[in-house]
């Protein structure tokens, strides 16, 4: 990056897929499907979360995710919320794949309440078996940086270490770790989970991280719509920041207006 | 042959008739095909083999589609 004009220019790319946005957004938990199709809107984001679930038989008339947030318009990235083994991981990509026809996908293969840690010895088993089975993996994980390399290795096109718990809204708990996460590795992370607020997407960017993903932060605030608006322009902001980069840390005061030429 | 057989969808257990294809199941419980999946037995159904997969007794189906999630 050298200069105001090239800013346009500031991407990012996973599995051959370039974006623009640094954000990323899940598509759950919102009061309705007008409701989410506004927030991602007013988010500027390009990519989305989705879950695959079973249709309600008793009302297939009822609309669906497709009829408001366009398939064709953003990336959709199915999940694989709810699985807790590799073997449903996979059944529950294949039936993604051939319900949207692409090979990007989000593995997350989480433990018990009350905190969905990721399961990280369960994550590296699904993950070797999307591999096999000709999946794109981005990968939600412990922010944890052997973990991580070690899901890079495997050949996953992108490492998602957590802020927080899912939905908790606390933050960056652990900045050390995924900025150790973010230096060493040589595929994209994304923080994923538990950002809350505007601020802590910046810090996130500010460390250096490719992009965020984030759902409740937006879908629980308030205004989900203005909330979209603030992420958007908090992981802008953060971005320019790292690139920009911060001035050092200093325990003493160091003024910024000359000391000579007072008058007497 | 038997006129009807028995399946099971999404877990539940429904009498189709029979013969039916996975094409004529989607058409009867109205889904568009282009915004579903479905596995019969633990195998995906691919979308261009709906008209030429013959439904039997005893098969399991999961349909599914994209809903919201983080």
């Amino acid at each position: 990056m050298d200069g105001y004009q090239n800013q346009a220019d500031d991407t990012w790319e996973v599995a051959g897929h370039r974006f623009r946005s640094r954000l990323v957004v899940g598509t759950g938990r919102y009061k309705s499907l007008e409701e989410t199709a506004a927030a991602i809107e007013a988010s500027g984001a390009e990519m989305v979360t989705v879950a695959v679930r079973r249709v309600n038989l008793s009302d297939s008339s009822a609309p669906m995710l497709q009829d408001f947030v366009d398939p064709k318009r953003y990336t959709y990235l199915p999940n694989t919320a709810g699985c807790h083994t590799a073997q449903d991981a996979v059944r529950t990509l294949r039936l993604a794949r051939e319900a949207g026809g692409w090979n990007l996908v989000k593995l997350e293969v989480l433990g018990p309440p009350p905190f969905l840690y990721p399961d990280m010895p369960a994550t590296f088993e699904a993950a070797q078996a999307l591999i096999r089975d000709g999946f794109q993996v981005m990968v939600y994980c412990a922010d944890d940086p052997l973990a991580a390399k070690r899901l890079e290795e495997m050949g996953c096109v992108a490492v998602m270490p957590l802020g927080a718990p899912i939905g908790s809204g606390m933050g960056l708990t652990n900045p050390f770790m995924l900025r150790s996460i973010i230096e060493q590795a040589k595929v994209p992370v994304l923080v994923d989970a538990g950002i809350g607020t505007a601020s802590e997407a910046a810090a996130a960017m500010e460390l250096g991280c490719d992009a965020v993903l984030l759902n409740s932060a937006i879908a629980h605030a308030k205004d989900p719509v203005r909330m979209a608006q603030a992420m958007k322009a908090a992981v802008e902001a953060g971005r320019h920041a790292h690139l920009a980069g911060r001035m050092p840390r200093n325990y003493n005061a160091d003024p910024s207006s000359p000391l000579s030429g007072l008058i007497r | 042959m038997a006129d009807s057989i028995e399946i099971t969808i999404n877990g539940e257990t429904r009498i189709i008739q029979n013969p039916a294809t996975v094409a004529d199941l989607l058409a009867t419980l109205s889904l568009d095909t282009r915004k579903v999946a479905v596995e019969r037995n633990l195998e995906i159904v691919p979308r261009s083999a709906y008209g030429a997969t013959t439904l039997a007794a005893g098969d399991t189906l999961e349909i599914v589609h994209f809903i919201g999630g983080g």
